[in-house]
């Protein structure tokens, strides 16, 4: 009976309940050794080269992708413009709604593969997209294919038309997701689309492309397009698209409203953050603590609207933050495909040299940095979850969107600077409030110029939810009925 | 009205009229032209006290900063007016005056704001005659059809002011999420939005262009261009006396091209309507300086037909969806 | 009293510490401590007290323990979750239809719950009755494994404080270790929190040296919030234990409940307080559902309360299913009910 400890080991009080490793299976999920571009319903080659896309968790290599050149775009459009012409726009809502049933039954039926995927691809905890990514992908499709015969009663006049060819660019940090976010609106109000993955994690967007396949989606509806920025500009820039939709920094988002000037394109940015986490103090505190943790250490602290800026009410900082070290000493940083690790991998050596970068600069600024004990993996790219107390609102670490797991925690008196510190960002996706006062967390919230308020909650989504900035965090909203406007003529 | 004044008002636009000399009786403008009688008809005569043109910011009429001004002529090229010429600087004491005025104006009652903007057509009903005379001068057509166009602009304020107080019932939800969570959308103002107002129709297009940003409690800051700077800063009196908080409409009176720029880049400022930019290189120009702080955006359409049934298009231009969520337990 | 030497003797035995010898509270004095004696000082500073307390949120105190309960507990540490479950379990009997036969056959499996394999560790206690406790101190005498009594008018404690003292004193007498009261629900509900606070007071000086486990009834009390009180109150008042349930009511212990409960255990030793036990009760059948709630006590107190003196389960059934699951881990292929015994 080795696998049970010895009776003295196991009488010993200070025995630790030490998890073994619980590895998802990899066995689940074929990776290719290269892959094509998806158009007209092909796998063809790309003509712009290759990239390879490695795990961050290990820095193997898992793939080979096509570069997309603008001659390839050009393709793409063009078949999203003849399904577009003659298929899509033709087709009744109630077949595209089939469609789109479909492609969210294969994703359930597919879920668990895709998750490890994503895990692989992306290094993401698998806790994360089996549990979270993957649920919302399919609820995504599910939420509106039953859109697509309903649009006249969505409150855009009698009969919204589609817009056309839509161009598509997703981030990194949730790529199914994302995906599911500018795929299943599009194709629901009659739009066709090309979309490009980020590159740093092409996989799961090229596993879509053979559901489609499978769901035996009409030619050249969903064409995907693999690729770096140079690809994304080319699609945004090309003349024959009629929407444009991109997910990701601010900075390229400025570069893509200043590019789509002067046409005749819509546009909907979804940008970065610099969310306020407010905790009163008659939060409930275990709670905030869990939703603390859930606001910046979930995904690694890579999510637009992470709270990465904790505002909490003095006269409990020090209880507070006992609370969050006690708790952040349990979080679990390891193998992403581990079914008990909370915080995965740093999605690209890029990114952890950003958040390493501002990290150092909050230190030398003068704020107090704490993370707990924890040994990182020797290879792969990883960032321990990390607090900075005595932050100011000057600090560059309370000001720029740091997307990593880095939470900069600054106090106040009043409930009147509380929201004047949150509000004081260009920024404005997301914001939290703590406090068992119900009128207070309705005025909060009013006052809180953010797209989204979480009110003792942190970090939730749903399909029927409308997610989306104020100010420099972009425009236009995506989920519920709210999130057909950005792909109807209206 | 006399043959007389007829002839003038031909001539001169019902503007002058107004002005200079609809205060006379008519048998004194008779004796006016009469060599004979003219000494005697002076020492009768009453010269009419002239309006002057001023921009309108943080609810006061100022002179532009810049101490210029420029000639507002009729559509027959006849002098008008001098109205201010905004500055840059002018522009940006206009958006300080909007952001200023846009916390008190957004979280004022839906009510109260419908209130107010009906207050505002009422006003608006009662200079009737004023703004006809105004339209006629400046766009040269018939009193008819300016006193339509006065009519259309009022019954369209009326319009937009009844929206103040079902936005929110018709742009906001109740999301059913999959969880135990209360969730809610509700429209929310932008914060301040420059406006550039069209020079034609002079206060129908200024109505329905300016109405649809301040009913949902946004703040105003118009550009009413060249000879759309009359009715519209007579409209700014009106605003000035009707219960509308100072500082929630701002007017400039200028140039596009110089105040465009400005706006567009201004950081404080949220959203655009261009309107009013007849230019389309300059609207591409100024659509990529509002990237900088991804202002919202409504583009120029060409010919636009003011008169169709507008819908809730350009009130939802410059509202934000603002989604709460909250735990639902015992 | 259990006696150790007698203990040491046997196989299976693995003594608990001494009863009245609780563990010495941590030294964490510091700016954080409450000023726990005035907060019982009288009606109105107890209430202030109580109702000072940071409330729960229902649905982040569910989503916390859902969460925790998805880790995957596998091969070396389940072996090791599989074996502190048994040690912790308060093998229970409390039927009317209880019989010395009937207490005796449970008592014997406390003392081996699995007669084919001696490394099998022996259960915590025996838990039952105040008329079984005689029948069950001598089945059990030497064997290290405590007497449990349910008393003050089990399991509605709708009686006289006169005749929960003789309840509990009847107990002890007969040999009980350890001693399961209930708290008066109703006087929780209307506010009566003194009331609440000096019965359980009484019914510890009557314990002596016997331990004293506080049921809460936590199904009868409803929200998170009342749990958090009455968890402090008992502590407070002198709880070693504090229990959730008496079983005989639905829903009885949850996951979440326990999570609740572990936190106040956790915050009253951080605030200066006794280190205090923590026992879920009624409604656990499954390994599985054990090593989750043990997950729960890792993550929430930490390994200190990872042990029988500081964590109980109150549970019949589930030592059938521990013991199945720990004949899988040792053989590889699943068990089933005929290869472990009724009671």
């Amino acid at each position: 009976m080795s696998q049970v400890p010895e009776r003295t080991q196991a009488n010993e009080r200070t025995a630790l309940f030490e998890y073994a490793p619980a590895p998802e299976s990899r066995a689940i999920v074929k990776i290719e050794p290269s892959y094509d571009l998806f158009i007209g319903g092909e796998f063809v080659p790309a003509t712009g080269g290759s990239l390879k896309t490695v795990n961050p968790a290990s820095e193997e290599v898992l793939a080979e992708f096509g570069v997309a050149s603008a001659a390839d775009v050009d393709r793409a459009v063009a078949a999203a413009r003849h399904a577009y012409d003659r298929i899509w726009s033709r087709l009744p809502g109630s077949e595209r709604a089939k469609y789109l049933f479909r492609i969210a039954r294969i994703i359930q039926e597919r879920s668990r593969e895709l998750a490890v995927l994503e895990s692989i691809d992306n290094g993401k905890p698998i806790r994360e997209t089996r549990d979270v990514d993957l649920p919302l992908v399919a609820a995504h499709f599910f939420h509106y294919a039953g859109w697509a015969d309903k649009l006249s009663h969505a409150g855009y006049g009698p009969d919204p038309r589609p817009l056309g060819v839509a161009a598509q660019v997703i981030p990194w940090n949730f790529p199914l997701l994302m995906l599911a976010w500018k795929i299943a609106p599009a194709l629901a109000c009659g739009n066709t689309v090309v979309l490009k993955p980020a590159e740093t994690t092409p996989l799961t967007a090229l596993a879509f492309a053979q559901i489609c396949v499978q769901a035996e989606l009409p030619p050249g509806v969903v064409n995907i397009v693999t690729g770096a920025g140079e690809t994304g500009a080319a699609l945004i820039a090309h003349p024959d698209v009629n929407k444009v939709a991109f997910t990701g920094s601010t900075e390229v988002g400025r570069s893509i409203a200043r590019a789509v000037a002067g046409t005749r394109k819509k546009v909907t940015l979804e940008l970065g953050g610099k969310a306020a986490n407010i905790v009163f103090d008659d939060a409930p505190i275990d709670q905030a603590i869990e939703g603390i943790v859930d606001s910046i250490f979930f995904n690694q602290g890579q999510v637009c609207c992470a709270g990465s800026r904790l505002l909490v009410q003095e006269s409990i900082e020090e209880e507070l933050m006992d609370a969050l070290r006690r708790r952040m000493e349990t979080l679990r940083v390891g193998d992403p495909l581990d079914k008990n690790t909370d915080v995965g991998a740093i999605n690209s050596a890029a990114q952890l040299a950003k958040i390493t970068e501002l990290a150092a600069a909050g230190e030398a600024e003068g704020a107090e940095r704490w993370s707990p004990a924890c040994e990182l993996p020797s290879t792969g790219y990883w960032f321990v979850p990390t607090v900075f107390t005595n932050v100011s609102a000057t600090h560059r670490i309370a000001r720029e969107e740091i997307f990593g797991p880095v939470l900069s925690v600054l106090t106040f008196r009043t409930p009147e600077e509380a929201v004047a510190k949150a509000n004081n960002t260009p920024y404005g996706l997301s914001a939290g409030v703590w406090t068992e006062k119900g009128s207070r967390i309705l005025a909060i919230s009013k006052q809180l110029r953010a797209g989204v308020v979480w009110a003792n909650t942190f970090n939730k989504f749903d399909p029927s939810s409308p997610f989306g900035g104020y100010r420099e965090s972009g425009y236009g909203r995506e989920g519920g009925a709210h999130g057909l406007e950005a792909y109807l003529d209206v | 009205m006399s043959e007389k004044t007829g002839k003038a008002a031909a001539k001169n636009g019902p503007l002058k009229e107004t002005r200079a000399v609809a205060e006379a009786p008519d048998e004194v403008v008779k004796q006016m032209t009469d060599d004979a009688a003219a000494a005697e008809t002076w020492s009768r005569v009453r010269v009419a006290v002239r309006k002057t043109y001023k921009l309108y910011i943080g609810g006061a009429f100022p002179r532009s900063e810049s101490g210029r001004s420029y000639q507002v002529t009729s559509a027959d090229g006849e002098f008008l007016a001098n109205a201010a010429l905004a500055s840059r600087k002018d522009a940006r004491d206009a958006v300080k005056a909007a952001r200023s005025a846009f916390g008190g104006w957004s979280g004022a009652t839906a009510y109260n704001r419908g209130q107010v903007l009906y207050r505002i057509a009422e006003m608006l009903e009662g200079r009737r005659e004023q703004f006809a005379g105004e339209v006629a001068a400046v766009e040269g057509v018939t009193q008819d059809s300016a006193l339509a166009q006065v009519d259309a602009a009022i019954d369209r304020w009326v319009w937009y002011a009844g929206w103040a107080d079902k936005l929110s019932q018709v742009r906001g939800t109740v999301n059913p999420v999959a969880g135990p969570y209360w969730n809610v959308s509700s429209p929310e103002p932008t914060g301040v939005v420059a406006v550039f107002a069209p020079l034609r129709p002079s206060l129908f297009g200024l109505v329905s262009v300016l109405a649809p940003v301040i009913v949902s409690g946004n703040a105003a800051v118009v550009v009413a261009p060249d000879a759309a700077a009359l009715p519209a800063i007579t409209l700014a009196e009106v605003l000035a006396t009707s219960d509308l908080p100072g500082g929630v409409v701002n007017l400039l009176t200028g140039r596009v091209a110089e105040l465009g720029k400005p706006l567009a880049e201004h950081l404080d400022v949220d959203a655009l309507d261009l309107a009013g930019v007849e230019d389309p290189s300059l609207a591409t120009e100024l659509e990529r300086a509002g990237a900088q702080n991804l202002k919202r955006l409504r583009r120029p359409v060409p010919n636009p037909d003011w008169t169709t049934d507008p819908g809730l298009d350009r009130i939802t231009s410059f509202l934000e969806i603002k989604t709460v969520w909250h735990p639902v337990g015992v | 009293m259990t006696s150790t030497t007698e203990a040491a003797q046997l196989p299976h035995t693995e003594p608990l510490p001494e009863i009245g010898q609780g563990r010495a509270p941590a030294d964490r004095a510091g700016a954080g401590h409450l000023d726990l004696g005035a907060a019982t000082g009288s009606e109105a500073a107890l209430r202030r007290f109580l109702h000072g307390l940071p409330g729960v949120d229902k649905v982040g105190a569910e989503a916390r323990a859902a969460r925790l309960g998805t880790r995957s507990i596998k091969t070396t540490s389940k072996g090791f979750a599989l074996d502190l479950a048994i040690r912790m379990i308060d093998l229970t009997t409390l039927e009317g239809a209880d019989t010395p036969g009937k207490v005796r056959s449970l008592a014997a499996k406390a003392r081996r719950p699995d007669p084919a394999d001696p490394t099998c560790p022996q259960v915590a206690a025996v838990c039952v009755y105040p008329d079984m406790v005689a029948v069950a101190r001598r089945e059990l005498h030497g064997t290290g494994i405590h007497v449990a009594s349910v008393a003050t008018a089990f399991p509605s404690g709708r009686t006289s404080l006169e005749v929960k003292l003789a309840d509990t004193r009847y107990a002890v007498a007969a040999g009980a270790d350890e001693i399961d009261m209930v708290i008066d629900r109703g006087a929780f509900l209307t506010g009566r929190y003194a009331e609440v606070f000096e019965q359980i007071a009484a019914v510890k000086a009557a314990c002596g040296a016997a331990h004293l486990k506080v049921i809460l009834e936590t199904g009868e009390l409803v929200t998170y919030d009342n749990v958090r009180r009455a968890s402090w109150l008992a502590m407070l008042a002198g709880a070693d234990f504090i229990k959730t349930s008496t079983g005989k009511v639905s829903p009885a212990a949850t996951l979440p409940v326990t999570l609740v409960m572990l936190e106040a255990v956790r915050d009253f030793r951080a605030a200066g307080g006794r280190t205090v036990g923590m026992k879920p009760a009624g409604g656990i059948r499954t390994a599985k559902d054990a090593i989750k709630y043990l997950v729960v006590v890792n993550e929430t107190c930490g390994p200190d309360w990872l042990d029988p003196a500081l964590f109980r389960f109150g549970a019949s059934s589930l030592l059938n299913d521990l013991l199945m699951q720990r004949q899988k881990l040792t053989s590889g292929h699943y068990s089933g009910p005929n290869y472990v015994t009724v009671d």
